[in-house]
């Protein structure tokens, strides 16, 4: 049976006023962490030997430890050290390091597949390095590297969930509080897997018009 | 002698993992000259002419564009030289990203500072000059190997450079596209372009080379004008080599 009431009244105001929580978390995330995956990709791929060492250390260390423990050692270990972070900020903080290590190793790829040849063709023709790098390594990697970095954005969509661990308010928080009070856990979480549903249809509606949009003949299959 | 030489390379030497490359090669072209380096493969060609705009650094050796020593130091010097030296690969390196307007076009905007409908309207003429004015706006995908190297040449040809490299252009190409290629080069030598070219094409070389140079094992070890080279019973390694291509039926 719906019911309607507990719905309009309880539910949507409930995850609407965790929806904004979850956005103003997962767009700040998602743009801060792609710059920061950039340059750390960069490093990586071509930094010299000590800082790709370090690239690669923070990388493994981000990839090898789940984003619970990380979130947890931010928000309850760090304050040991006199670092304070409120929830959503740790939560935040946590997920622009997570995604900048996965969003590195996107980029990394796709710099390292831009061949040799072209690099060369623009060196014959006089181009400076910080040339090359702008108008021909830049503009090919990044159609290489965008759609891993799109699902990129879509896997840091639903791990944003992951924040009420940490007692952030986003629509995982609010859904679990009002499951609890009311013990209605199937319609809670419907709705709540319904809002991540749409979020990521739109965010993967919206990449794929970007990849679109940058489409060159043999890049991608399409 | 009344003619200039435009490029003059002096004892270039490579050596890569201790083994020598590139052993005291020299090398001089004067104007409107067609210098052709032959010899089998692994000899060198590939590295000297790469070493000769630096792409490959050499170890030692010095390099003259019209009397003027090339400070390999100096970044800067080093790209203006590149800027005036048109280079051809044989696996063409056109930039994959650009159509093939842009391809000619992007370095006249980003290296001589044109502004973008000038250097589209120099790179239209220029695509026009091999013959491909109808796929400027086709990406380097969309284009048979023929076109590409065509295309390749027209971005060499925009930047006015004072002298050619052409590292086997012909090499990567199915058989019945070669014609379209020598045939643009063949224009540029009879308009008196000044041309360095690695090649197998012998019946090319020994109708339009100023010069044979025969390369082996890094070293120049024969030049001298393709009907001396090459002479009935002329007894060179030159004419030896071209007698096997020949056998081979290449």
């Amino acid at each position: 049976m719906l019911d309607t009431v507990f719905l309009a009244n309880e539910l949507l105001p409930a995850l609407n006023r965790g929806l904004l929580v979850s956005l103003a978390l997962i767009i700040p995330s998602a743009s801060l962490g792609f710059a920061g995956g950039v340059l750390l990709g960069c490093a990586r791929a071509f930094g010299p030997l000590w800082l790709r060492r370090l690239g690669d250390a923070y990388t493994a260390l981000i990839r090898g430890v789940p984003l619970a423990v990380q979130l947890m050692m931010i928000y309850y270990a760090l304050p040991k050290f006199g670092i304070f972070f409120p929830p959503f900020g740790a939560a935040m903080t946590s997920f622009i390091l997570c995604t900048a290590a996965y969003q590195s190793e996107y980029v990394r790829g796709a710099l390292l597949s831009i061949r040799q040849g072209q690099i060369r063709a623009a060196q014959a023709l006089g181009f400076s390095t910080l040339q090359t790098i702008t108008w021909i390594i830049i503009p090919q990697a990044a159609r290489r590297a965008l759609p891993g970095c799109g699902n990129e954005i879509v896997y840091l969509i639903k791990y944003s969930s992951l924040a009420y661990l940490v007692t952030c308010m986003e629509l995982m928080g609010e859904g679990k509080v009002i499951a609890s009070d009311t013990f209605r856990f199937t319609e809670v979480f419907l709705a709540v897997g319904a809002y991540y549903l749409a979020m990521v249809t739109l965010a993967s509606l919206l990449l794929r018009r970007l990849e679109d949009r940058f489409h060159i003949p043999g890049f991608g299959m399409r | 002698m009344n003619q200039q030489a435009v490029l003059r390379v002096e004892g270039i030497c490579k050596k890569l993992d201790g083994k020598s490359i590139l052993d005291d090669c020299s090398l001089t072209v004067n104007r409107g000259e067609l210098k052709v380096l032959i010899g089998p493969s692994g000899a060198g060609k590939s590295t000297f002419l790469q070493s000769i705009n630096c792409l490959i650094p050499p170890d030692a050796g010095e390099i003259y564009l019209e009397g003027q020593r090339l400070d390999r130091a100096d970044t800067a010097a080093l790209c203006a030289f590149r800027a005036q030296v048109g280079m051809i690969f044989q696996d063409f390196n056109l930039f994959d990203h650009l159509t093939a307007e842009e391809n000619v076009a992007i370095a006249l905007r980003k290296v001589r500072g044109m502004n973008a409908s000038d250097a589209k309207d120099r790179a239209q003429n220029e695509l026009a000059r091999v013959g491909l004015a109808r796929r400027a706006l086709l990406y380097p995908a969309q284009l048979s190997g023929g076109q590409k190297q065509r295309v390749a040449i027209a971005r060499a040809l925009a930047m006015d450079p004072k002298v050619i490299l052409l590292d086997e252009p012909t090499s990567a190409l199915d058989p019945e596209l070669v014609g379209e290629v020598l045939a643009v080069i063949r224009d540029l030598a009879s308009g008196g372009m000044t041309m360095v070219m690695a090649t197998h094409q012998m019946d090319f070389a020994r109708a339009l080379a100023t010069e044979i140079l025969f390369m082996e094992r890094g070293r120049i070890i024969e030049q001298g004008a393709p009907e001396t080279l090459l002479a009935e019973g002329s007894n060179t390694r030159t004419r030896d080599f071209c007698l096997r291509l020949l056998e081979m039926g290449a």
